[in-house]
């Protein structure tokens, strides 16, 4: 006969929030603003009920992707100052209620989005999550420098969801979102990892900053910021771009470029005399860069439903 | 031993039980929901009506005449 004293000794047990942080809601976050945004942008109108639902499914396909990579890299959480306290290598989840939770929460958002919206939108979503657990979690992440380049296609995806959402189908306009995400994602996570330089050498992750050095890494940051601006501003000449998107779109490119080259400028001396002062400003400001982009995205958007907006 | 009616299992557990009561019953309201939108954007009402397993020839007819007039 199983004693209740024996399970309420179990140490850290998992409570709600800790199934919610599994699903990396931070990521959650920048994956449903992007779909939404690739949603709106769209120029076939949805019924909000639709709408609503599809960002839902592409949110819990993400958070579904999240747990799965939790599940995957607790071995190496646990080594990472960042990354050790999330509830797998904390102890608070078990491993198999994280792979149970991802694997059950990707057929669910998979399956519901099919059916209420249609199959090219969830046939995205399933190889989002199949990219991001298995192409970048399981094979790019432990192998190659290049894990953050090619992996970063998993996050580019979300706003191609939302367009396939609205319209069933792929264009040149939603293929520029991704590309701007898939562009943009290097320089983000290299200028992190040029401040936390340690983590990923302790889990013994082959970051850029570890295999090629950290020169490399400025350089790299530059070049692929400098690859960025021209995908940046072909999406103000499509059909959801406009003056206003142009606009933003020159403003963040100026600063995230300066940004790079401030970066590439300096050397590991002058970084850690300021606590890698202008890594972290950029670090910022490619959040920024990343949700103005969208954001006036979403403005001509609005705009073009009250006859403004576009050329 | 006896099994306490209020043990301090149940109150650390409560927070679990209670957000998975919600997420069933917004599942429950999704698919109501959906249910409702998808049926009232049908462009023919009767498309509803072809999928409730029950032998209907008129409609059988009228998707006979469809056929037909798509062959010519």
């Amino acid at each position: 006969m199983t004693d209740v004293t024996q399970q309420t000794m179990q140490p850290g047990e998992a409570r709600m929030g800790d199934y919610y942080a599994l699903m990396k809601p931070r990521v959650m976050q920048l994956v449903v603003f992007t779909a939404l945004v690739g949603l709106l942008a769209a120029p076939v109108a949805v019924h909000p009920f639709i709408a609503f639902v599809g960002i839902l499914c592409i949110a819990v396909g993400a958070g579904a992707s999240g747990a799965l990579n939790m599940w995957w890299d607790a071995d190496i959480d646990a080594l990472m100052t960042r990354t050790q306290s999330r509830p797998v290598p904390a102890g608070r989840v078990q491993p198999g209620e994280a792979l149970g939770i991802g694997l059950a929460l990707s057929g669910f958002s998979v399956i519901l989005l099919a059916l209420a919206t249609n199959l090219l939108a969830a046939g995205l979503l399933a190889f989002t999550i199949f990219f991001y657990a298995v192409v970048y979690s399981m094979w790019l992440k432990r192998t190659t420098p290049q894990n953050i380049v090619i992996g970063g296609a998993a996050g580019a995806f979300p706003p191609m969801v939302g367009w396939a959402v609205a319209t069933g189908g792929i264009a040149p306009e939603s293929l520029l979102m991704f590309a701007l995400i898939f562009m943009w994602t290097p320089p983000h996570f290299w200028a992190l990892a040029l401040f936390v330089k340690s983590d990923y050498g302790n889990a013994k992750v082959p970051m850029l900053t570890e295999t090629h050095g950290r020169r490399a890494t400025r350089n790299h940051i530059l070049g692929y910021t400098i690859a960025l601006v021209p995908v940046a501003l072909a999406i103000a000449f499509t059909e959801v771009g406009g003056p206003v998107y142009l606009a933003a779109a020159l403003l963040l490119n100026g600063w995230f470029l300066s940004g790079a080259l401030a970066i590439w400028r300096r050397d590991d001396a002058a970084s850690e005399a300021d606590s890698h002062a202008t890594e972290k400003r950029v670090f910022k400001a490619s959040l920024y860069y990343l949700f103005g982009h969208f954001g006036a995205l979403l403005i001509e958007a609005l705009l073009r439903n009250h006859g403004l907006g576009g050329w | 031993m006896t099994l306490k009616v209020e043990h301090d299992l149940h109150k650390r557990r409560l927070d679990k039980n209670v957000g998975l009561g919600v997420l069933l019953a917004a599942f429950v309201a999704i698919v109501l929901g959906l249910t409702v939108v998808k049926v009232q954007t049908l462009d023919d009402p009767r498309e509803m009506e072809r999928f409730d397993h029950v032998a209907r020839p008129a409609l059988e007819e009228a998707a006979r005449d469809q056929s037909q007039e798509g062959a010519e």
